[in-house]
């Protein structure tokens, strides 16, 4: 049976991409599961989808354990612990990560033994604001690599599963997609169907008994007010707001009002200060401020450094 | 026919429309909207002659969905876990009228704490309602028992409403390949609902749901309701074989699954059936064997299958996906009264609580379960209940604590 999960932030079209490979294995004749999973349901956060193929019925149910490729949407995400981008990785798995940087580079980094890669670059992306839609170009490499799916499915899978989206939507994701199959040719098969955990030979699962606790402890309740300060939920966004103290005016504090995340505080003098730890990238702010002091900028480029918001 | 990707889900919105039902009252709740969406969007391309009605609530979509059966017409709605609960009054109600109608209620462990993957505790509240309960382990057995589910609600020995359940997750949003019925061939199975004596019209006055005072005409109404409710079994039976004979699909009360030669036997609901069916395999490709008996009715429930197939086992194995609090898993008791007393029964029934709030089930839990079933064997004594859980887990919960501790600190509340 071939396992497959695919990475990305919701939004980022991989609920969509598990759905057009799944499509493809089916056309090839290969019996199917695809599905998605959310943590927190919205636009950012981490979220995972997976795919099932076999020529056999597929009993096997939920999250998989022992994935045979890994494909990674957005490399910010390898990091994050609560991604579990890394679960159950081993040598046999193959990880396709979407990154500027290259595959050796990761691997060291990540320090696994089985095989990396990069998506490959195809067509830039026309809008920096518009996070490139990618599931299709990722359904496209993940086709290629397990060598089973021919362009042709690939083809039609792409058709009917963007089909809602209109013919142009199509077309586009078309072309990327085949792209992207065409220049993994190299590694066409490189993906090879796991094994089953034997019943002769398993880790035990070790269970253990819950200990009683008092209600003090047990009661699932969180006795503060701030109860989501150690959840960096930064870690959601996908484009940063940010100031540019040459403009603002320090108004009527317009952004820190709107802000739905309580994320935008003032300092001595007045000035709104965003805390990137829990600013989840609504863009609310940008939206709101009067004087457009406020900028978006895709998260990566931020992260790399670009100068921006300088308190003058 | 056709064979293509549904969520179970979307398999539950065909089941729908291929029973050609009249009327939908509807409520979202996650993760069972995508049923209503794809249904209205249906009615909204004039695809699926129906009319949809959506209701400030489950408890008002529960009587409009009573009310519009009593009236004749084919209705059907769906719910989830707490919706389920907050429509608890009606749910009790409808069964009372002896309306027929079928709702789809899509698993999902209930509150508190609250969240979003499945587990039974929702659907075992309404074991006692009278409604019948049809449980599914795959996104085609949620098509197919929708249109048994109509047939056996409008049956005259029956008369009752039926639920048809699904796991949130690993079957709503679980695409997997389904064969969709010809429509024709769905008609002659089911054909449109023939009323007979059920007309609630206007200016056609008539009570239903009567009051009584005393115990003697309560007690009637309630038995009553009882005895239609164990007719379903041996109608079921009869639906079930028509149904294969139309569509090639057999659905029986009980799914046993390799359990004829097997000394060990795993019994589990739903989805997670299908994983166990897999752990059987690789079990006895070890030479273990162990066989897998899934209820697929629960209410009313088969008794006599159950015994007979259980007849000779040496040990079962029970996992429960729920928990009645202060007692255990609910399977494993209905299991134990069902077996008690009787000739040949298994002398060990070893209770396993998994699968809450959709805790996976791994291959190597049902491994050791079958191997803490196989020694419970050898001592002939069941041990103390089992919750699957592992000291990684308890880990993750001790970090949340130790979160909620910190911030409790820093905010100086730390009493
Ligand atoms: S983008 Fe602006 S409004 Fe949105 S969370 Fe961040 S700081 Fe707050
Ligand atoms: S809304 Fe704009 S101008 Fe007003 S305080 Fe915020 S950034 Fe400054």
């Amino acid at each position: 049976m071939y396992r497959i999960r695919f990475h990305g932030r919701g939004g980022q079209g991989m609920k969509t991409a598990s759905r057009i490979l799944g499509r493809a294995f089916f056309l090839e004749g290969f019996e199917v599961q695809d599905a998605p999973r959310y943590g927190a349901e919205r636009r950012g956060a981490p979220m995972f989808a997976y795919v099932r193929a076999s020529r056999n019925t597929i009993n096997e149910r939920g999250i998989i354990r022992r994935p045979d490729l890994v494909v990674v949407a957005d490399d910010t995400l390898v990091p994050v612990s609560a991604a579990g981008v890394l679960q159950g990785v081993t040598e046999h798995t193959v990880m396709l990560i979407n990154s500027n940087e290259k595959p050796e580079v990761w691997k060291d980094r990540l320090n696994i033994s089985g095989q990396v890669l990069t998506m490959p670059s195809v067509a830039e992306k026309e809008d920096r604001l518009e996070p490139r839609f990618i599931s299709a170009s990722c359904a496209g490499v993940a086709a290629r690599l397990v060598g089973v799916i021919s362009r042709t499915s690939l083809k039609q899978a792409i058709s009917a599963e963007l089909a809602h989206l209109g013919a142009a939507v199509v077309d586009k994701n078309l072309a990327g997609a085949l792209e992207s199959y065409d220049l993994m040719g190299s590694h066409s098969g490189s993906v090879t169907p796991g094994h089953e955990v034997p019943a002769y030979a398993y880790q035990n699962p070790e269970w253990i008994e819950l200990p009683f606790e008092d209600a003090r402890v047990s009661a699932p309740a969180i006795h503060a007010t701030a109860t989501s300060e150690k959840m960096k939920t930064g870690l959601w966004r996908t484009m940063r707001p940010v100031i540019d103290y040459s403009r603002c005016n320090r108004c009527w504090w317009v952004c820190s009002t709107f802000c739905p995340d309580s994320a935008i505080s003032l300092d001595d003098e007045g000035y709104p200060q965003i805390d990137y730890e829990h600013c989840k990238g609504c863009m609310v702010c940008v939206a709101q401020c009067p004087s457009h002091a406020i900028h978006a900028i895709p998260e990566q480029e931020a992260e790399a450094g670009t100068p921006a918001g300088e308190r003058l | 026919m056709k064979r293509t990707l549904l969520t179970g889900n979307g398999a539950a919105a065909w089941g729908v429309r291929l029973a050609g039902v009249d009327y939908v009252p509807a409520f979202p709740i996650t993760p069972q909207t995508e049923i209503i969406e794809t249904i209205a969007n249906w009615i909204d391309l004039g695809e699926m002659d129906c009319r949809m009605v959506t209701l400030e609530s489950e408890h008002s979509m529960i009587t409009a969905a009573g009310a519009a059966a009593a009236t004749g017409v084919r209705a059907f709605t769906a719910t989830s876990s707490q919706g389920l609960l907050y429509a608890m009054e009606m749910i009790y109600t409808v069964a009372g009228w002896r309306v027929p109608f079928v709702m789809v209620n899509v698993s999902r462990g209930l509150s508190a704490p609250i969240t979003l993957e499945p587990d039974h505790n929702d659907i075992l509240v309404a074991r006692d309602s009278g409604f019948l309960q049809i449980h599914c382990a795959t996104c085609q057995e949620v098509l197919d028992s929708i249109l048994m589910a109509f047939r056996l609600a409008e049956d005259e020995q029956v008369r009752l409403p039926v639920i048809v359940n699904m796991d949130g997750f690993y079957l709503s949003f679980t695409r997997e390949p389904v064969e969709i019925p010809d429509a024709d061939a769905v008609t002659r199975f089911l054909p449109p609902f023939d009323p007979e004596n059920i007309c609630f019209r206007a200016s056609a006055p008539v009570s239903e749901a009567v009051a009584v005072l005393g115990g003697p005409p309560y007690s009637y109404f309630r038995y009553e309701t009882h005895l239609a409710s164990l007719n379903a079994v041996p109608v079921f039976a009869k639906i079930a074989e028509e149904f294969a004979q139309a569509f090639g699909r057999t659905y029986e009360a009980v799914e046993a699954y390799r359990t004829d030669d097997a000394e060990l036997v795993f019994v589990i609901m739903g989805s997670f059936a299908t994983k166990a069916k897999d752990a059987v395999d690789r079990l006895r490709e070890a030479g273990r064997s162990v066989g897998l008996l899934r209820p697929r009715l629960l209410r009313p429930f088969p008794n006599g299958d159950i015994r007979r197939i259980l007849a000779g086992k040496k040990g079962v194995a029970v996992i429960d996906q729920n928990l009645s609090m202060g007692m255990g898993g609910v399977l494993h008791s209905e299991l134990a009264s069902a077996l008690y007393g009787q000739a040949h029964a298994p002398p060990v029934l070893v209770s396993f609580i998994g699968g809450l709030g959709g805790r996976d089930i791994g291959p190597e839990e049902f491994y050791e379960m079958a191997s803490v079933t196989r020694k419970a064997v050898e001592d002939g004594k069941a041990p103390a209940p089992r919750l699957l859980y592992t000291e990684k887990e308890l880990r993750e919960v001790r970090k949340l604590q130790a979160i909620a501790q910190v911030e409790r600190e820093n905010l100086g509340q730390n009493q």
